[in-house]
């Protein structure tokens, strides 16, 4: 009796893992259709919304090639990243398959009916430890998603989708990040009484900071030189 | 007139003195040229330090623009001292030679030598600021190339494009000649007071130092008479490199933060250059030379 019981118990357990690692059906499919994607080079406009930085519109453009090099570029001048951030976009996370997928539920997000799925490194050498995807079931393409890294903190990505949506590529993206205090000494900058830049700073208007890219154009499956990376 | 401007420049450039200021800019612009191209990186890695914790800063931070404004920064507190060496002496040196009255012997009037002497002294004061955007802008551009300029400020960084920079150091160069012109005329109402070149020299040093730390002190008895000092104003070329932001938060190509600041600070310098001026011809035309 002993002996069917402990069959038993290991036949579940095992039937338990296999499903975990076989990863989630949704996953596969966002997964089948990033894979038509080996690499791209996409052109875009760079919006850099951080309080304690002014800057202007910037023209930038990405490069990523599998499974997970990724490269953001200004054209001609000098880009601020969220640190390690950037990189982590959904190729990089799902390209990687060494994850276990948990459903958590349904919620609706910009009108649209999400699912979402939890993902947990399964390689602790990875720099993420959780991230959350929220996709559409139906498209099949991954709206928002949540990360927490080792070393450099946690950060959101938003997507829109526009003519590359076949592709899982996104038109637009928002990285959001927690931005740290800015305070340099008056005897490193040299700007000994300025009485003002309390005033200063109150014209930038957000305390969150955010990276946004709005892609013009994608070149798909062109092949990039790897000295880009 | 320009025949008297002409006899002035010739003896401003005819004393070894006159070269002593080039030849410091010279010297402090290499060295700190040399140590940041030899050194730069790490200079830079100490002061982006905040910025690196949070944020990847991709491309050529220190370029020729950003060392120009370090430059500036360090420079344009120190070049009114050099500027004092020439202009406290271009009448007082003239009383201690004794040659003043040969001068007023001339069929000239004494406000026309007078003015001479301070456009002369103006165009040597000029052309100390032309030798300095040259080395300061036009070297260091030369030497580490340009990019965008990347300022950090005590409280917030500013990320000007390359092609809106070049404009600004115009500006900011046609502002420090305002400021440097104040100095000399400053330095021309000194020299008006007294019969020798060091008292003057000395007293034009020891004000611009005495006013720049009652300006750069931020306490608030002082602060009501801030506004009133040239030394106050004299900081704000660095006004031409902070841009507007619209209310999406993206700096605006082309602008300044604070145009008006710019204007009032040359109106008050202004004012101060004729008003120096002024009182020393006033000094001069009633001042004694039969002694």
């Amino acid at each position: 009796m002993k002996k069917i019981i402990t069959t038993l118990i290991s036949i579940v357990l095992l039937q338990t893992t296999n499903a975990l690692a076989q990863g989630d059906p949704l996953i596969d499919k966002v997964s089948r259709k990033l894979a038509l994607v080996n690499d791209y080079v996409a052109e875009g406009v760079m919006k850099t919304d951080v309080s304690f930085i002014k800057a202007s519109l910037g023209k930038v453009k990405v490069y990523f090639k599998k499974p997970n090099l990724l490269k953001v570029r200004k054209e001609g001048g000098i880009s601020l990243l969220p640190k390690g951030g950037v990189s982590l976009t959904i190729n990089t996370l799902l390209n990687t398959k060494q994850y276990t997928a948990i459903q958590a539920g349904t919620q609706v997000v910009k009108g649209k009916s999400l699912s979402v799925i939890k993902l947990i490194p399964n390689d602790d050498q990875l720099d993420w430890v959780i991230a959350t995807l929220w996709i559409d079931p139906v498209e099949a393409l991954v709206y928002k998603t949540a990360t927490t890294t080792k070393e450099n903190g946690s950060y959101e990505i938003s997507m829109e989708y526009g003519a590359y949506a076949q592709y899982g590529l996104a038109s637009k993206i928002i990285f959001s990040f927690n931005t740290k205090d800015y305070k340099l000494p008056n005897g490193i900058t040299l700007e000994f009484g300025d009485d003002e830049p309390v005033s200063k700073q109150k014209l930038l208007k957000n305390k969150k900071g955010s990276i946004e890219i709005s892609y013009t154009h994608y070149s798909i499956n062109k092949g990039i030189p790897p000295h880009i990376f | 007139m320009w025949s008297l401007v002409a006899v002035e420049l010739y003896k401003i450039f005819k004393r070894p003195r006159t070269y002593i200021a080039f030849g410091a800019i010279a010297a402090l612009i290499v060295v700190i040229q040399l140590g940041l191209k030899l050194d730069g990186a790490s200079y830079a890695a100490f002061i982006m330090k905040d910025i690196n914790d949070a944020l990847t800063v991709d491309g050529k931070v220190l370029n020729g623009y950003l060392i120009c404004y370090i430059l500036l920064q360090l420079l344009l507190v120190h070049v009114p001292l050099l500027v004092a060496l020439i202009a406290a002496d271009m009448l007082s040196g003239e009383a201690n030679l004794g040659t003043m009255r040969l001068l007023y012997t001339t069929p000239y009037s004494r406000s026309q030598w007078v003015m001479a002497k301070f456009i002369a002294a103006s165009i040597y004061t000029l052309l100390l600021l032309i030798w300095l955007a040259v080395l300061a802008l036009f070297v260091s551009m030369w030497v580490f190339g340009t990019d965008d300029l990347f300022l950090m400020k005590s409280n917030y960084v500013v990320l000007i494009e390359s092609q809106d920079v070049l404009w600004r150091y115009v500006g900011a160069f046609i502002f420090a000649s305002f400021s440097l012109l104040t100095v000399t005329s400053l330095g021309f109402l000194m020299s008006s007071l007294a019969n020798n070149s060091i008292g003057p020299i000395v007293g034009t040093m020891s004000a611009i130092v005495f006013f720049t730390i009652l300006s750069t002190l931020n306490i608030p008895l002082f602060s009501v008479i801030k506004p009133y000092l040239f030394t106050t104003h004299m900081n704000n070329w660095k006004e031409f490199f902070d841009l507007q932001v619209n209310a999406n938060n993206e700096a605006i190509r082309g602008s300044i933060l604070n145009v008006a600041k710019i204007k009032n600070s040359l109106l008050v310098l202004g004012l101060h250059i004729i008003l120096f001026v002024t009182i020393a011809i006033q000094i001069m035309k009633r001042k004694d030379i039969l002694s």
